[in-house]
């Protein structure tokens, strides 16, 4: 069950996408995500939807994989969903008592459900194609000339760094835990959701307490080898941009411009 | 209670490109009452083999009859199984979560529909089984106990469901040597009050050659041998190849008999070890 969360995760790979600098690959996120509030229309997000298949097809990470990342959220597109639905108003198409369906609450509904469906496998597919060690520096490099600002960019990066490095660990944690408490007879699945949330008690406790414990460990484990922050550490990889970098930037400027001049012109 | 396993198999991750077979065409039988330990390296199989024992995992195939009774069947009700077979974990300390220990070691049995007074008194009753009078334990919290003691009480939760099959999986993993005695002497004295089944997996030939009165030697998820102990530890070879290795007595003996010296019978422990020694002398002289 836990396993099946792809979301966030790294997807191996040495595709033209995996191979660019991280700095690019997050620049051009954050476009991506910027480019669909944009959008305006359907034919917007056609773009959005040829720009996707090429980024996709060219990274190699199969779809089923990326559309498993969904799986988690549906809830909250579902949402999301039901309530632009029921409460934008308009031409009513359909009426059940004070339940009612407009037109332009279905064409809402419809619109921001890609809008986030979009979104997620957008930026999922920035953590599929990057390694989190690469992510972080990237981020950090960014981030970098806020230091003279105040903005802790070393420690920011180092503690994501973490969080990315430990959530497989803490996911293996629960599910022992997990399966120490079944064979112990308790039963997560069944029961409405007060027995079901009462049922987590025996899985969280121990969990938060192996969190605190793994944390006590990597913080000696940091000290033993000297860890002492940002100042005056060299990378192993020094970040270069290349040519593919340079080529990524033009795709992508090609992109976000074509998207403006359609969304102006309509 | 005995348990049988006919031609099990199981796939992690099927149809995946990372998919890995952890068990193929395991079929062994283990009588009541025996003590029954299971050695293999890491990642042979023998977690997923436990597993399978108490319904935590379903098999691709093959069939386990508990007590005579096939749990795989289709709709088998987990709770009877865990009900008869009790599973302690690798670190079992970890899963402890309640305010106090006595309440900790009655979740199982509250889980399994007891009232609370029965509960509790199954709690006392394996607290004091596993050397932590619940007058004095009872009512401290779980996380101020020793490493040992800990362990021991998490143990007295799974014991606390009255398993007539109890599976412990690297009970001393991580011990001192002191706690490491201790833990052995309880599960010896487990086996001896209640009669019940016993599968202990563990990485110490010691513990494994004392103790078991059958052996499973896994290697990449089958069954590589089986047998009583003398008969499996008699097999130096194949167990070094297996990447594992004699019981400090056995591996001696062995040394012997290269030298030229042949002991009658194959000692597993120390103590058996200084007879059988003491008797070729005997007889040489």
């Amino acid at each position: 069950m836990l396993k099946d969360i792809t979301l966030g995760q790294y997807y191996p790979g040495d595709s033209w996408i995996h191979r660019l600098d991280a700095r690019v690959k997050i620049i051009a996120t954050i476009l991506y995500i910027v480019s669909l509030f944009i959008v305006k229309d359907f034919i917007g997000f056609g773009l959005v939807v040829i720009f996707l298949a090429l980024v996709i097809g060219i990274s190699k990470v199969p779809l089923s994989f990326i559309l498993r990342g969904l799986k988690p959220i549906f809830i909250i597109i579902l949402f999301t969903f039901v309530i632009n639905m029921l409460m934008t108003k308009g031409t009513i198409l359909w009426q059940w008592g004070i339940i009612r369906i407009t037109e332009e609450g279905l064409y809402n509904a419809v619109f921001m459900g890609l809008r986030l469906v979009f979104l997620i496998i957008g930026s999922s597919l920035l953590t599929f194609t990057t390694k989190p060690m690469s992510l972080t520096d990237g981020i950090e490099k960014i981030l970098s000339p806020l230091r003279k600002i105040g903005v802790p960019a070393h420690e920011l990066a180092m503690m994501m760094s973490i969080a990315l490095r430990f959530i497989p660990t803490l996911m293996e944690e629960a599910d022992k835990i997990m399966k120490a408490q079944k064979a112990r007879g308790a039963d997560f699945e069944t029961g409405n959701i007060f027995r079901r949330a009462k049922a987590l008690v025996p899985l969280l406790v121990p969990l938060f307490i192996g969190a605190f414990r793994i944390a006590q460990d990597l913080a000696m484990a940091m000290e033993a080898r000297c860890y002492r922050g940002g100042a005056h550490r060299t990378r192993m990889n020094a970040m270069v941009l290349q040519k593919k970098d340079a080529a990524a930037s033009v795709l992508m400027a090609a992109f976000l411009f074509l998207l403006i001049i359609q969304s102006q012109l309509l | 209670m005995s348990i049988r396993v006919e031609q099990l198999c199981h796939i992690y991750n099927e149809g995946l490109p990372h998919e890995t077979k952890a068990l193929s065409d395991v079929s062994f039988e283990i009588k009541s009452g025996i003590f029954c330990g299971i050695i293999g390296h890491t990642g042979s199989g023998k977690s997923s083999l436990i597993q399978h024992l108490n319904g935590l995992l379903k098999p691709k195939s093959g069939k386990i009859f508990i007590d005579g009774e096939e749990i795989t069947a289709e709709g088998f009700p987990l709770r009877n199984i865990r009900r008869k077979v009790g599973l302690v974990f690798q670190y079992p300390e970890y899963q402890l979560f309640e305010e106090t220990v006595l309440k900790d070691v009655a979740f199982g049995p509250l889980n399994l529909g007891f009232s609370q007074e029965e509960a509790l008194e199954q709690a006392k009753q394996a607290l004091e089984l596993v050397g932590l009078p619940w007058e004095e334990f009872g009512e401290r919290s779980p996380f101020d106990l020793s490493g040992g003691q800990k362990r021991r009480a998490a143990i007295a939760g799974v014991l606390a469901m009255k398993p007539r099959i109890l599976i412990l999986d690297e009970p001393t993993a991580g011990l001192d040597p002191q706690s490491h005695r201790e833990i052995l002497a309880m599960i010896r004295k487990i086996q001896e009050t209640e009669g019940i089944t016993i599968l202990l997996v563990s990485h110490n030939m010691r513990d494994i050659a004392a103790l078991s009165d059958q052996i499973l030697v896994m290697d990449q998820g089958r069954i590589a041998l089986q047998g009583t102990p003398k008969e499996v530890f008699s097999q130096g070879e194949t167990l070094r190849k297996l990447g594992l290795d004699l019981p400090p007595a056995a591996a001696f003996a062995e040394e012997l008999k290269n030298k030229g010296c042949a002991l009658e019978e194959l000692p597993l422990t120390i103590e058996e070890a200084e007879e059988t020694i003491l008797r070729w002398l005997k007889h040489k002289n």
